[in-house]
């Protein structure tokens, strides 16, 4: 097995691109040295980016904020700007493994690893998120919706690594927000998780949602007809129990050691609601 | 035959009772305590294990030769290695296979290479043809006929007559007295209901860890981490064919055991490796094997049936329980089956059980082995009949509990005890009277274990300064070398900090059976005290000598030697440290020893209340308050007895809730990990309030009963009970893990059986 650190983002291309063999892309390392401790995964090529120009930084960019690869939850958490602007995607990264793995752990890392039940993955995709992609052909900007395409499958081709994440700039009286179910209080994996961006008018009339859920399908789901159920409306009752019903029915989960097909399906529909209820707390709030 | 009372009722205790720091704390808190994987030897190598992936298959053969070819692998074992003739066939048969994997983590074979690397990649050149067999892990599957047999020649124990056929039930129990039909028919009420419980791990932090060091003539020397090395150097000679006088064991620290370290798993197969490869070997087993491979404990299916007339007396009690215990015969049933009524005074009471082997581990210890299960089963119903005559539930349980002279479910008449005193403590608590919130539901049960007493040996050395080095031989899994400094310096009459406690090696110290059945306190302490007497005689013998006086004349009062008496003499009274300083010119070192077969352990009893909260759209259950009131007798170090109920009540949350081994159809366990076998994590928890009740247990100078185990007992029926009142509807399976108690609430609506949550009452 090789280990490289390259120091440009051309090199590690070139490195990810020439492999013979598997090679995998190391930023926290918080998914890929369990796996490989536990025999799971014997990479020929490891690929260490933390060593590169700006995949630590989170710059703005018209308006939104662009994100390093390798910038660590906790860092991510601590940063005003995102944490005011996008609280859902911040408390969705926050919930990544423990205080400890919180210092390692990217949400590249989280998108990249396409695990369904990935925390960040919904909230990503609730905020509309893009990720950009570097590899032997250049550079592309992609739907962070995109990037996972079955458990453990990236869209990405051979040579292609993710230097950043980008989220887009907001309107006034917007909020997010992502909760997940879980049996404990922390040091879990969901069971189902639910994420909801929206925005009101100056009348507080929802103009534009996004509604995502994780561990409820092969990948995380964007569910146009919950988002739907809410744009219109002020978030009455009826609204709500539309927009639940519409997460539940997008639902195609499995029977697990984690949860039921009949579970994860309803509580799907409990925590859309929820996580909708805090999203709308926060657009009020935000002016 | 009868024992005369031991307990000193007006003995004032000065230092016992107090709360002194622990004498191991600094080390584990700066990094210095040595813990089983820290040992290390020149030239050691490192052992691992190659394990059954099928949970049933004949081993048609195994051919090692192309991993002993490998560069750096020093020695392969498999069955072949060990002591065919060894007294005991199950621990030899699950240490390493033999003819058949009985469940997948069967140890198969072992190789010690010179890294880790290496022994892995031998691992895998290991050649094992297997015959796949059909598996059962369920025990009531296990029990049909025409279900797979693990052992083709088992035959019921305890059946008159003996069953003609092989089945999977190892045997039956039977424990009561009375006529239950009797009792049926004078009761009111009856309610009858079957419980299942899933097979938890004790889930101690620290896996399984050794070291051997052993000669080809199979002498040699064993680090491990361990409840009772004494058993591991016994066991290990046994299944290894050498002389116990060869080999030396000793215990390291321990990153918890709770009953789970009371055997032994990869210990014989270090040694098995050190002697063929002439090595040092260590072997530490990952959380994975530990979930696969170490002792978990039953999972059950209980029946109970129990009467009640209107105004609160329990007519009669029975009970069916099924407990599946691995692959091996001895899951705890029959303890279960002995406690399952032994709080109530019933005269009607009948208990049977059945130990049923599936292709699962072999159950070890865990903590009152076999109680939790049956408490949970009968304290459920106890509380629905409770509701069922409107009673408070406390209230009933006061009316039938048992107390000093009442004959026990399992036959003898208990001496004096203290469940009531635990009852009335919950009863007076403001946590029993507070106000619940919504969707909050409160229970209680209650709890006993037997307590041990057992083999005990300990050694009490006096120093030439006047300080004292006490050696036992019941490694501290909980605080215990604090109570013995305690013990031994109240009977000398010095400092605690002069007492210096340690775990010395097997070769250091007559047999001490395993720290087990909550039997440390109570008897390497009742030990600890003789022994110190012991002392005490030798000291004022010493005393006499300097004096020129008769021994007979002296007295030890407060740490000093005084004349008895005016006709004594009168002489300046010598301290403990004086004498020692002397010892050499007044007839050499000076030390007090003790040994027992100790009894009269005193059993405990224990009441919990518990606050459950349910979210009524997702079936989570969060625990809100809990409050242990326990009878220790008399709390030697009171820190380490409330550290032990409160212990013991979380992993009754984690087992009551999530916590459960979980099964694919393959035969495989599908959680082996701390991320999907969920203990309760610090934030799942509330602060366990605990209220110490002191019965004094008559077989004790100082009145102490064991305290390690009672404390879980009550807690899987008392959160039963919480949150069956919480969710209005009775949970009858554990662990209550959010989809199955959101079922359960989803199809009493459905039903329209529903009752109303407890707050809104």
């Amino acid at each position: 097995m090789q280990y490289q650190a390259p120091e440009s983002i051309d090199a590690a291309v070139a490195l990810l691109a020439n492999v013979s063999g598997q090679a995998r892309v190391l930023a926290g390392g918080t998914d890929l040295l369990v796996q490989m401790k536990s025999g799971m995964t014997e990479p020929d090529l490891i690929v260490d980016i933390k060593r590169i120009d700006g995949m630590h930084a989170i710059i703005e960019e018209d308006g939104g904020y662009r994100m390093g690869a390798a910038v660590s939850s906790a860092a991510l958490n601590e940063h005003d700007g995102v944490a005011t602007m996008w609280p859902g995607v911040v408390e969705a990264a926050e919930l990544i493994g423990s205080t400890q793995i919180q210092g390692r752990c990217t949400m590249t890392g989280n998108l990249c690893n396409a695990s369904p039940a990935a925390d960040s993955v919904p909230a990503l995709i609730a905020a509309n998120a893009t990720v950009r992609v570097a590899g032997p052909g250049g550079t592309r900007d992609i739907p962070a919706a995109d990037v996972a395409v079955a458990p453990g499958k990236t869209s990405l081709s051979a040579g292609e690594f993710v230097t950043s994440i980008y989220l887009p700039a907001r309107p006034a009286h917007s909020g997010d927000a992502y909760l997940r179910f879980i049996p404990r209080t922390e040091m879990d994996i969901a069971v189902v998780g639910a994420a909801v961006s929206l925005t009101l008018d100056d009348k507080g009339v929802c103009v534009a949602a996004r509604v995502a859920l994780g561990a409820v399908a092969p990948t995380a789901l964007l569910v146009e007809d919950a988002a739907a159920a809410l744009i219109g409306t002020s978030l009455d009752d009826a609204a709500l129990e539309a927009c639940a019903a519409a997460a539940s029915a997008a639902c195609n989960p499995i029977d697990d050691k984690r949860g039921t097909i009949e579970y994860r399906t309803k509580v799907a529909g409990v925590l859309t609601r929820r996580a909708a209820l805090i999203a709308l707390e926060r657009a009020r709030g935000h002016s | 035959m009868a024992r005369a009372p031991l307990y000193e009722e007006d003995r004032d205790l000065k230092l016992v009772g107090s709360r002194p720091l622990r004498p191991d704390g600094l080390e584990k808190v700066t990094g210095r305590a040595r813990f089983g994987a820290d040992v290390s030897a020149p030239g050691m190598l490192v052992g691992k294990v190659l394990r059954s992936p099928h949970p049933h298959a004949r081993i048609k053969s195994i051919d090692v030769s192309q991993a002993m070819a490998l560069q750096g692998v020093k020695a392969i074992v498999t069955k072949d290695d060990f002591n065919a003739d060894s007294s005991d066939r199950n621990i030899l048969t699950n240490v390493m296979a033999r003819g058949k994997a009985l469940y997948e983590g069967h140890a198969v074979a072992a190789v010690a290479a010179t890294s880790a690397t290496i022994a892995k990649k031998a691992l895998k050149l290991i050649k094992v043809d297997y015959e796949i067999l059909p598996h059962v892990t369920d025990v009531e599957t296990a029990m049909q006929p025409g279900a797979p047999l693990l052992h083709e020649g088992m035959i019921t124990a305890g059946m008159d007559p003996a069953p003609d056929r092989p089945s999977n039930i190892a045997s039956r129990c039977e424990f009561g007295h009375g006529d239950v039909e009797t009792g049926f028919a004078a009761a009111d009420e009856i309610i009858e209901r079957t419980f299942r419980t899933e097979a938890t791990h004790q889930g101690y932090i620290e896996p399984h860890a050794c070291m051997a060091n052993v000669g080809p003539d199979g002498a040699g020397e064993l680090w491990c981490c361990t409840q009772g090395h004494f058993m591991v150097r016994n066991t290990c000679a046994d299944l290894l064919g050498v002389d116990v006088s060869k080999l030396r064991v000793t215990a390291s620290e321990i990153g918890g055991g709770f009953g789970g370290k009371t055997t032994v798993f990869i210990e014989p197969v270090a040694m098995a490796l050190s002697r063929k490869a002439g090595r040092p070997v260590k072997i530490v087993m990952n959380r994975d094997e530990v979930f696969k491979a170490s002792g978990p404990t039953s999972s059950t299916v209980i029946t109970v049936k129990i009467g009640v007339t209107r105004d609160g007396r329990l007519t009669a009690g029975e009970a069916e329980l099924k407990y599946q215990g691995g692959a091996f015969p001895g899951s705890p049933v029959s303890l279960g089956a002995m406690s399952a009524f032994s709080c109530y005074n019933m005269e009607h009471v009948r208990t049977i059980g059945y130990d049923v082997v599936t292709n699962r581990p072999k159950q070890a210890a865990y903590r009152a082995p076999g109680a939790p299960m049956a408490a949970y089963a009968v304290e459920s119903v106890v509380e629905e009949l409770a509701s069922r005559i409107g009673m408070d539930p406390i209230e009933l349980r006061l009316k039938n509990a048992v107390s000093e002279g009442d004959k026990s479910s399992y036959g003898p008449k208990y001496k004096r005890i203290g469940l009531t005193e635990t009852l009335e403590a919950a009863k007076a608590h403001e946590h029993y009277n507070a106000p619940l919130g919504p969707n909050q539901g409160r229970g209680v049960a209650c709890g006993f274990w037997f307590n041990f007493g057992g083999q005990t040996c300990v050694s009490l050395n006096i120093n030439i300064d006047g300080t004292v080095a006490l050696a036992v031989g019941t490694p501290d899994i909980g605080g215990s070398r604090a109570s013995m400094g305690l013990m031994a310096a109240e009977e000398l009459g010095i400092g605690y900090d002069q007492v210096r406690t340690i775990i010395a090696d097997t070769s250091s110290l007559g047999h001490n059976d395993v720290t087990d059945g909550s039997r440390v306190t109570f008897a390497s302490g009742l030990a600890t005290i003789n022994a110190a007497r012991d002392a005490i005689k030798k000291l004022c013998a010493r005393a006499a000598r300097m004096w020129g006086i008769d021994e007979e004349a002296v007295v030890w009062e407060d740490g000093h030697a005084k004349p008895a008496g005016e006709n004594a003499g009168e002489f300046e009274p010598l301290s403990l440290a004086q004498i020692a300083a002397e010892a050499e010119q007044t007839g050499g070192p000076i030390a007090g020893h003790y040994e027992t077969n100790a009894g009269g352990a005193g059993v405990s009893f224990a009441t919990h209340i518990v606050d459950a909260e349910v979210d009524p759209e997702t079936g989570r259950v969060h625990v809100t308050r809990y409050t242990v009131c326990q009878d220790a007798g008399k709390a030697v170090h009171p820190s380490y007895v409330e550290g032990q109920f409160q212990g013991g009540a979380v992993q009754g949350i984690g087992w009551a809730l999530n916590e459960a081994y979980i099964y694919g159809e393959d035969g495989r366990l599908q959680n082996p990990g701390f991320l999907d076998y969920r203990i309760p994590v610090a934030s799942d928890l509330p602060m366990i309030d605990t209220v110490i009740v002191e019965v004094p247990n008559p077989g004790h100078p100082y009145g102490v009963r064991g305290v390690g185990e009672t404390s879980i007992v009550p807690p899987l029926a008392a959160i039963a009970n919480a949150v069956s009142h919480a969710a209005g509807v009775r949970l009858t399976e554990l662990p209550m893990s959010p989809p199955r108690v959101l079922r359960a609430m989803d199809a009493a609506k459905d039903a329209g059986t529903a009752s109303k949550p407890q707050a809104a009452e």
